[in-house]
This record gives C-alpha cells, sequence and structure tokens, in this order.
C-alpha cells in the first residue's frame, strides 16, 4: 500500500505541477491580452458631444440654438436576452420586443455602444425610464446634442438641417474621429460650415461594473463647443421675402451691390428643418421628396429658367458699347416684327416710336428684336458671361445651377445643329434658350449698378471685406443710360415696374415675364401650370445701391404684377429697418 | 482528558497552515464583495469568521475523541448520513436552482458536506475488515459499490449536486485502488471504460441538465458563447491572467466586485486571490495546500492501524479532489462543477467539513505511536 501512496504522492505533485504552468501562462506569459479584455470589462469611454456652434444673422440674431434632447440606449454587452425581460423593457420604453431585437442585431458594432432604441423621448418618459433602470442591464438614457431651428420655416434652404453620418461620410477622411452617433450638417450652411461648426466631442473614461452601471469616472475631456458663426442674412428681410412668397413657387436673392453679402436667400415652398434634427422620420422625407412642389429645392440659386425681359439690361448695354445702337436710335414698334417669322411685342398694338429708354420702361420687345436682328449672339453671350451668367456665381451652398448662355458653339455642342439669327432674336428679350437663377439676377443687378463690380456672393459674415471677381468694363455713359431707364420703369406712369414704388425708398429695376407656351397666358381661366414665370430685378436706393434684388416667382403671372410688388417689400423692409436703427443710435 | 504525549505530537503545523488560509480565505471574501456603489459592506466575511471559530471548536472536540471510536460507530453513523440526505430531498430548503439545505432554524447546512466524512469512515471501516494480504477482487467492490455509493450517489444526484456525487465517486474510487484492488482489475476496468465511454458518454450526456451540458461545451471551448456558456470560464481566466506576475494589489481587485465575475465569494474565490496577488502569491497559495496534502499522504503511511490509514487517504483524497477540482475549473482546465475551494471558499458547512476532514488527519497522526487501547 505504501508503495501505492507514492505514486499518489507523484501524482498530485505532478498535477500541482501542471497548475502551476497553467497559472504561469495565464498571469505571466498572457498577461497583456488578459489585462486588455479586463480593461474592456470595465472601462468605458463614453463621448461627450460638443455643444455646436450657433448662426447668428448679420444682426447677431441666433437663427439656431441647442437644446438637449434624450434618447433610450442599451449596452448590447450589458443587457438581458431573456424574452420576458425583453418583452418587458419594451413594455417599459413602448417598443415591442421584436423591435429591440431587430435594433440590437448589428454584428460589427462595438458591443459596448449603446444603441439607440427610442429617440428624442419626453421628460415624462425619461423619469419613467430612471425609476426603472435598475430593473433593465444595459438601459441607459443618453443626452444628446439637439438643436432647434428658432424661425422654422424660415431660411430654411440657407440653414440647411442636421443629420446622422451616412454610410459615404463614415468612411470620408473629413469626417473621421466623428462619434457615429452625431448629427451633423446635411444640407445649407450647417453642412458647408459643418467643420466649424462641429467642435470636438469630449470623451468621459469611466468604469462600469458588470451591469453597466458607471462606478467611477476616470477621467473627463472636456469637449470644444463649435464656433459661433454670423451670416450675411438679414432674418427679418428674409422672413419679409418668404412671407411674399406665401403659397407661391418662386425665390428672392438679395445682395449687397458693393460687397457680395447675400442679404436674404429666399425659396418657396420651404421645409421645417427642425424635422431632420434626430433623423427624419421615413415618411416625412417620402413625403418632402414626393412634393411636386419640390420644397428641398433652393429655387433662389437651383431653379433655371429664362430671364425674360430682365435680360434686357444686357442687351441694352451690350447693344450701346457695341454700337448697335445709339442713345437716340429709334425704332418702330407696330407690335410685332416679321423675322423669318412673325416676332411679336407683349403689346399687341405696339408701342409706337420708341428710343431706348422708353424701349426699358415700357419693356418694348420689338424694339430689341430690331437690336436682335443686328447683334451677334456671341458677342452679346459675352457681355452676358462678363455679368456672371451661364456659371455658377459661386456662393458657398452646394448644388447651385449654372445656367445657360447660348453660343454658336454651345448649339453645335448641345443640339449638333448651326445657330440662326431668329433665335438671337428670343434671346436678346430673355427668352430662347438663356436661362439663369435668381442669384446671378441679383448679382448682374448689382454689377450693373456697382460700376462692373461683378462680386462672389457669401453667406458668412467674418470672411472680411472682398475683392470683386471680375470688373466688367463698360462706357459710364451707357450705363448712366440703362440705370436712368431702370429708375423709371419704377417711377413712371407707363413704367411696367410701377408696382415697386416705394415711399421710403428710391427703387430702380426691371420687370421680367417668361413665357411658359404659347399664346395667351395671363387671365384667371388659364391653369397655374400654364401661366408666365414673373421676374423682378431691383435696386435701391438708386443714386447709391446699397441692395440688389431678384424676385422670380414661378407660374406667377406678370413681372409687373406678381414680382414687382414682392420686391418693393423686401426693399422697403431693409431700409425701414435702416432707418429704425438709424433713430436708435441717434436716440 | 488528553494525554501529554498526544498533545506532544499534535500537528501544529497543518492547523496553522489551514488557519491561515481560511483568513486569507476571509480576506478574499471581503474584498470580493466589497461595495463599490452602494456604500455598505456585505457580510459574508463576518459570518465566515463565525464559522471559522466554530469550526476550530469542533476540530478540537473531534481531535480529542480516538478516531477508533469513529471507527467503531461507522455504519450507524453512515445510515443517520443516508437518512439526512432524504430528509433533504423531502423537506429542504431550495436554493439557486437546488435542494440541498436543512434549515435548523438559526443556521441551515448542508448535509451532502458532512456525508463525504460518513462516508469516508464507513468505508475505511469495510476496507480495514478485509484480510491484509487478500487483494481487492471484484466481488468486494460490487458489495461496497451497493453499501455504500449506490443510494447516497443517487440521492445526492437528486438534489442535483453534481459536484458531491462527483467526488463520493472519485474518493470511492481512490480509496478501492490504493486500498490494493487487483493490477487485473484496475486494467480491465479500465478497458471496459475506455470501450463504453462513447455508450456511457451518450446515456450521461442525455441524462445531464442543459446547464450541466452547457458548462462541458465552454469547457470545451469557452469562446462558443463568451457571453452565455463560456462566461464563468472567460471571466475567470479574465481574473487570473489580469493579475499578472505580482497581482493588482489586496482590494485593488475589479473582477469581483465589478460583477463580471459571478460566485466570486465561493467556487471562484481563487480567481478574486489570484487577480490580487498574482502569479507570485498564487503559487505561494498552492504550496500551503500541497503542504497539506502531503502531510495527508505522510500521515497515512505512518497511521498506528489500517483504519487510520484508509480514513486519511479518504479525507487527503476528497481534500485534494476539491482542491483540483476547484482551481482547475478556474484556470479553464477543468469544465464548471460547482464545488468550493476548500477552507477558502464563502460557506459555513463546507468550511466546517473541512477542519472535521482536517481534525481526522490530525486525529490520526497524534495518535500514531499509541499502540495501546
Amino acid at each position: 500500500m505504501d508503495r501505492r501512496i507514492t505514486i499518489i504522492l507523484y501524482i498530485i505533485t505532478f498535477a500541482f505541477a501542471l497548475f502551476v504552468i497553467r497559472l504561469w501562462d495565464l498571469q505571466v506569459m498572457r498577461v497583456d491580452e488578459y489585462r486588455k479584455i479586463d480593461e474592456r470589462n470595465r472601462i468605458r469611454v463614453l463621448n461627450i458631444p460638443a455643444p455646436r456652434g450657433i448662426i447668428y444673422d448679420r444682426n447677431g440674431r441666433a437663427l439656431v440654438k441647442n437644446i438637449p434632447s434624450f434618447d433610450i440606449t442599451v449596452v448590447k454587452e450589458d443587457m438581458s436576452r431573456d424574452p420576458d425581460m425583453l418583452a418587458e423593457m419594451g413594455g417599459l420604453i413602448g417598443i415591442s420586443a421584436e423591435e429591440i431585437k431587430k435594433k440590437i442585431v448589428s454584428p460589427t458594432a462595438n458591443p459596448f455602444k449603446p444603441i439607440v432604441l427610442k429617440e428624442d423621448v419626453s421628460f415624462v418618459e425619461v423619469a419613467k425610464i430612471e425609476a426603472r433602470k435598475m430593473d433593465f442591464p444595459g438601459l441607459q438614457i443618453s443626452v444628446v446634442g439637439g438643436r432647434e431651428y428658432i424661425y422654422g420655416h424660415s431660411a430654411s434652404h440657407v440653414l440647411g438641417y442636421l443629420g446622422s453620418l451616412n454610410l459615404a461620410q463614415l468612411r470620408a477622411p473629413e469626417y473621421r474621429g466623428i462619434p457615429q452617433e452625431t448629427a451633423i450638417g446635411q444640407f445649407g450652411v450647417e453642412k458647408v460650415y459643418d467643420d466649424t461648426l462641429r467642435g470636438i466631442p469630449g470623451k468621459k473614461v469611466v468604469e462600469v461594473d458588470a451591469v453597466g452601471s458607471i462606478i467611477k469616472v476616470v477621467r473627463i475631456q472636456k469637449p470644444i463647443k463649435g464656433r459661433d458663426i454670423h451670416l450675411t442674412i438679414d432674418i427679418d428681410m428674409q422672413t419679409v421675402a418668404e412671407e411674399s412668397l406665401q403659397g407661391k413657387a418662386g425665390a428672392v436673392a438679395a445682395l449687397h451691390p458693393d460687397t457680395g453679402e447675400v442679404l436674404a436667400l429666399a425659396s418657396s415652398p420651404s421645409f421645417n428643418p427642425n424635422l431632420f434634427v434626430r433623423g427624419i422620420h421615413y415618411e416625412a422625407w417620402q413625403k418632402l421628396v414626393n412634393d411636386p412642389r419640390k420644397p428641398l429645392l433652393n429655387r433662389a440659386i437651383q431653379s433655371q429658367y429664362p430671364p425674360g425681359s430682365t435680360f434686357k439690361i444686357v442687351t441694352a448695354i451690350a447693344a450701346l458699347q457695341e454700337g448697335v445702337i445709339g442713345q437716340d436710335t429709334n425704332f418702330y414698334c407696330s407690335g410685332s416684327i416679321y423675322f423669318g417669322r412673325t416676332f411679336r411685342c407683349w403689346k399687341w398694338a405696339g408701342h409706337g416710336y420708341v428710343n431706348l429708354h422708353d424701349s426699358l420702361v415700357e419693356s418694348c420687345d420689338v424694339y430689341f428684336y430690331e437690336i436682335g436682328k443686328k447683334i451677334d449672339i456671341d458677342m452679346l453671350s459675352r457681355y452676358a458671361k462678363n455679368y456672371g451668367l451661364g456659371t455658377a456665381t459661386g456662393i458657398e451652398l452646394e448644388g447651385e445651377a449654372s445656367g445657360i448662355v447660348p453660343t454658336r458653339a454651345w448649339k453645335v455642342r448641345t443640339k449638333n445643329e448651326k445657330w440662326y439669327q431668329g433665335e438671337t432674336l428670343n434671346t436678346v428679350i430673355g427668352q430662347g434658350y438663356l436661362s439663369t437663377t435668381p442669384i446671378q439676377m441679383a448679382r448682374l443687378t448689382a454689377a450693373v449698378v456697382n460700376g462692373g463690380r461683378l462680386y462672389k456672393p457669401f453667406l458668412l459674415a467674418d470672411t472680411g471685406p472682398r475683392e470683386p471677381e471680375s470688373i466688367v468694363k463698360i462706357n459710364g455713359q451707357h450705363i448712366s443710360l440703362v440705370r436712368k431707364a431702370l429708375v423709371s420703369v419704377v417711377t413712371d406712369k407707363d413704367g411696367t415696374g410701377k408696382a415697386a414704388r416705394s415711399d421710403i425708398v428710391s427703387i430702380g429695376g426691371k420687370t421680367g415675364t417668361t413665357q411658359v407656351i404659347g399664346g395667351r397666358t395671363t387671365g384667371d381661366d388659364v391653369p397655374d401650370k400654364h401661366k408666365d414665370h414673373a421676374w423682378f430685378v431691383a435696386f435701391a436706393p438708386v443714386n447709391n445701391p446699397r441692395i440688389a434684388v431678384a424676385v422670380f416667382v414661378e407660374h406667377g403671372g406678370h413681372g409687373s404684377t406678381a414680382a414687382a410688388p414682392i420686391a418693393k417689400k423686401i426693399i422697403e423692409s431693409y431700409f425701414g429697418e435702416d432707418r429704425k436703427t438709424e433713430m436708435n443710435n441717434k436716440g | 482528558m488528553i494525554d501529554r504525549r498526544l498533545l506532544n505530537n499534535f500537528d501544529w503545523s497543518t492547523l496553522l497552515v489551514a488557519v491561515v488560509l481560511s483568513l486569507i480565505g476571509v480576506l478574499t471574501i471581503y474584498s470580493a464583495t466589497r461595495p463599490v456603489l452602494d456604500a455598505v459592506q456585505k457580510t459574508f466575511y463576518i459570518r465566515q469568521l463565525y464559522w471559522i471559530a466554530l469550526s476550530m471548536v469542533a476540530f478540537f472536540i473531534m481531535v480529542s475523541i480516538d478516531y477508533k471510536w469513529y471507527v467503531r460507530f461507522a455504519y450507524p453513523i453512515f445510515l443517520f448520513g443516508v437518512v439526512l440526505l432524504i430528509i433533504v430531498l423531502v423537506a429542504g430548503k431550495r436554493g439557486m436552482g437546488a435542494q440541498r439545505w436543512i434549515n435548523l432554524g438559526f443556521l441551515s447546512f448542508q448535509p451532502s458536506e458532512f456525508f463525504k466524512l460518513l462516508f469516508i469512515i464507513a468505508m475505511s471501516r469495510y476496507l480495514s475488515q478485509i484480510e491484509h494480504s487478500e487483494k481487492l477482487g471484484l466481488r468486494y467492490m460490487a458489495k461496497m459499490g451497493i453499501y455504500f455509493v449506490i443510494i447516497p450517489t443517487f440521492l445526492i444526484l437528486r438534489q442535483p449536486d453534481l459536484g458531491t456525487a462527483l467526488i463520493v465517486l472519485f474518493i470511492f474510487i481512490t480509496m478501492i485502488v490504493t486500498a490494493g484492488a487487483r493490477k487485473k482489475i484496475l486494467l480491465i476496468t479500465l478497458l471496459v471504460a475506455i470501450i463504453s465511454l462513447p455508450f456511457a458518454g451518450k446515456i450521461i450526456w442525455g441524462g445531464l441538465k442543459d446547464y450541466q451540458k452547457n458548462r462541458i461545451i465552454a469547457f470545451i471551448d469557452p469562446q462558443v458563447d463568451p457571453q452565455g456558456v463560456g462566461y464563468h470560464i472567460n471571466q475567470s481566466k479574465i481574473s487570473i491572467g489580469s493579475g499578472g506576475f505580482l497581482g493588482k494589489g489586496y482590494m485593488k481587485g475589479t473582477q469581483g466586485p465589478y460583477r463580471f465575475l459571478p460566485e466570486n465569494h465561493t467556487d471562484f474565490i481563487f480567481s478574486i486571490f489570484a487577480e490580487e496577488w498574482g502569479f507570485a502569491g498564487s503559487t505561494a497559495l498552492f504550496i500551503m495546500y500541497l503542504f497539506i496534502i502531503l502531510r495527508g499522504l505522510d500521515t497515512a503511511r505512518k497511521a498506528r492501524d489500517r483504519e487510520g490509514c484508509f480514513l486519511v487517504l479518504g479525507v487527503t483524497f476528497m481534500f485534494s479532489f476539491y482542491f483540483f477540482i476547484n482551481v482547475g475549473m478556474t484556470l479553464g482546465l477543468m469544465p464548471v462543477v460547482g464545488v468550493p475551494l476548500p477552507l477558502m471558499s464563502y460557506g459555513g458547512t463546507a468550511l466546517l467539513s473541512n477542519f472535521l476532514a482536517l481534525s481526522i488527519i490530525a486525529n490520526v497522526r497524534m495518535r500514531r505511536f499509541a499502540l495501546y487501547y
């Protein structure tokens, strides 16, 4: 028996040796590996969202504010998979156990990352969850930065909206290091200046126990708030512009002619960016996308339509500068002219003998057809291009359209056809292939009245004084001739823009009416979609212009009735406000 | 009452090591259950201290009684033990999915813990009565199996308490082997066991409860489902591994108090100890356990009679099995079987029964020269 005891002694000692070897393996050879897992067990890095920069208007009024919003989240690693628990948890939150299961299925994600079960819950719900949190391991309330657009729909196309990172952005280098749950700018200024507004998220390193309760905070790295930005927009004028466009489809672009500052940029219909803050609901998104009036389209920079008679400003300047006509050149308007086919003036009875001044004031088409007979399309187009048509203005917003300025080469390239002079007759009155955006027309107007300086329009106020992008050199006499005519458009009793006459400030401008179909296009019985598009470009005050405006109303009818009054309201609001502030300063 | 010679022969070193281990146990329980969020320290460690005191009293009482008396009354007290096991099943208290406790009002205890000792005493009596020169044949084994093993094991499995049932079986086998089972029989048994393993395995597998199956799956591959089946093993290995060579320091372990490691003050107390004291501390701990076991084997050799020898062997085997199964489990070398680490795990009955087991070793050792009755 002694022998057997000895054998057992050996066996036991051997087993001890084995255990010691195993200990050595775990505690010495693999200590780093296990230390890492141990840390991952209890160390969690929580993101502290950085408050986003505030967007102010030119007068320092906040257009957005940050508001906290609460999410119900769960840490997959900590939660119970028991179906009864899931059902009970779902009951507490108000979603089904199936939905919870669906949400927590994400094989690639970090199991410690909280998964959002329900977004943007009310305080009552928060209180309800907090009270019963202990019963459901892993269940947490996360505070997320929310954003409120104080003026609602106002300036929505400029401000844009927030949304979570999409797949492409998750991979894009410029968005690296942004916590996935961060709402970033997805449209408008919010997107364009996202890296300025975004800030740097902070980190909270905490130790948690097995059910995810925070035991202690190891380290806090405070978030750095995003930088505030000031826009060139005047929110009051913006609101007036939007109210004027209420119920219509259209756009307004207002610029400071001496700087290129965008004073107002309105597009109607608009949308409510508040809908996007916590991720827009599918139905709401579908409604926006499928709306035939296209509320997401920023018509001020994206809609391209023939500028109609507003383009006569360019034609007149080109014709004068190139000597096609002189100051006193008269043409007879009988209501129409024949050039290969009949070209009609908008006034069927005709204007009689008209000079350039009158032709602009009364918007006589025949006068310009006469120019069109003589002017070369490429030459005309060069002027149009010099005034910034045919290329995007370069405003910070995305998706800007460039419009079309037709040339012979353009026609060959796109239509594979040669240019007919008859088409020039269409072009001189702003019809035909020509198409422009409202902001292009506002800039053109600004350049005509500021001595030819073409500025790049901009929205960010803090960028300091800028140099004009280019200067259109035109004989000063020609310019003052055209300018005088544009003033008379508003002031003359026969002026097409007399609806824009203001008691507050002197306004000059030009109407435009773009035909949608041939034939009769006015009257109450004409369906909206066949109605003409209305344009009005304006500047004020006439002697030292401080604002240039382009108003465009889709299917609005005549520029004189549909667009001119809007321009007047906008300009009045601008100067009305100015007078108020001047008075305040004096007082 | 106690002979002076007995006192001179008393093995203080083993007792000292055992007491030190149980106090280390208390310290580790204290650390493992220390509060991290709610400020109140749980009282497990105090209760454990009471049980240590009680165990010491019981130890000295039992040591003072010559073990020949145990042997004399081996069968009646064995029967009494079986009756207790039946009572547990009929009127026992349930807890943690098993019915293992008898509630006496002021305390509850696990009869199966004591039953193992009674079983060892009965086995020793039976084995010592077999002629010294005679090799153990199949007939004896069958008899012993029927008398001592089958019914109690069945009762214990019904609780269910797989750990204890396995240990009873292991003690039975190792005692027979050391007692002198014929080599031929051992070989044949081994062969039959190997051949029948797949069939037996199938039957046993089918009879296991789901959680038991899962434990075995987890043992074979802990990565199968680290959060589910393999959770205990993984967290235990993380605790031990993250301790490193010198450990994180006493009261600096996180796996226990942060509740990553379940059962941290009972079955997985070694993981907590190893996290805080590292390889150095764990090896020292192993040496202390090894000392007790080797002392047991030495005592078995020196026992004055066969009864004493078998008693000490049985007790030492039991102690060793507990140690190896428990620590093997925490090291991921064995499947998760819910057995405590002797002397250190929280649990009064187990602690008492361990000290009683050690008292048997001390009892036999101090009386090794007493050649008279």
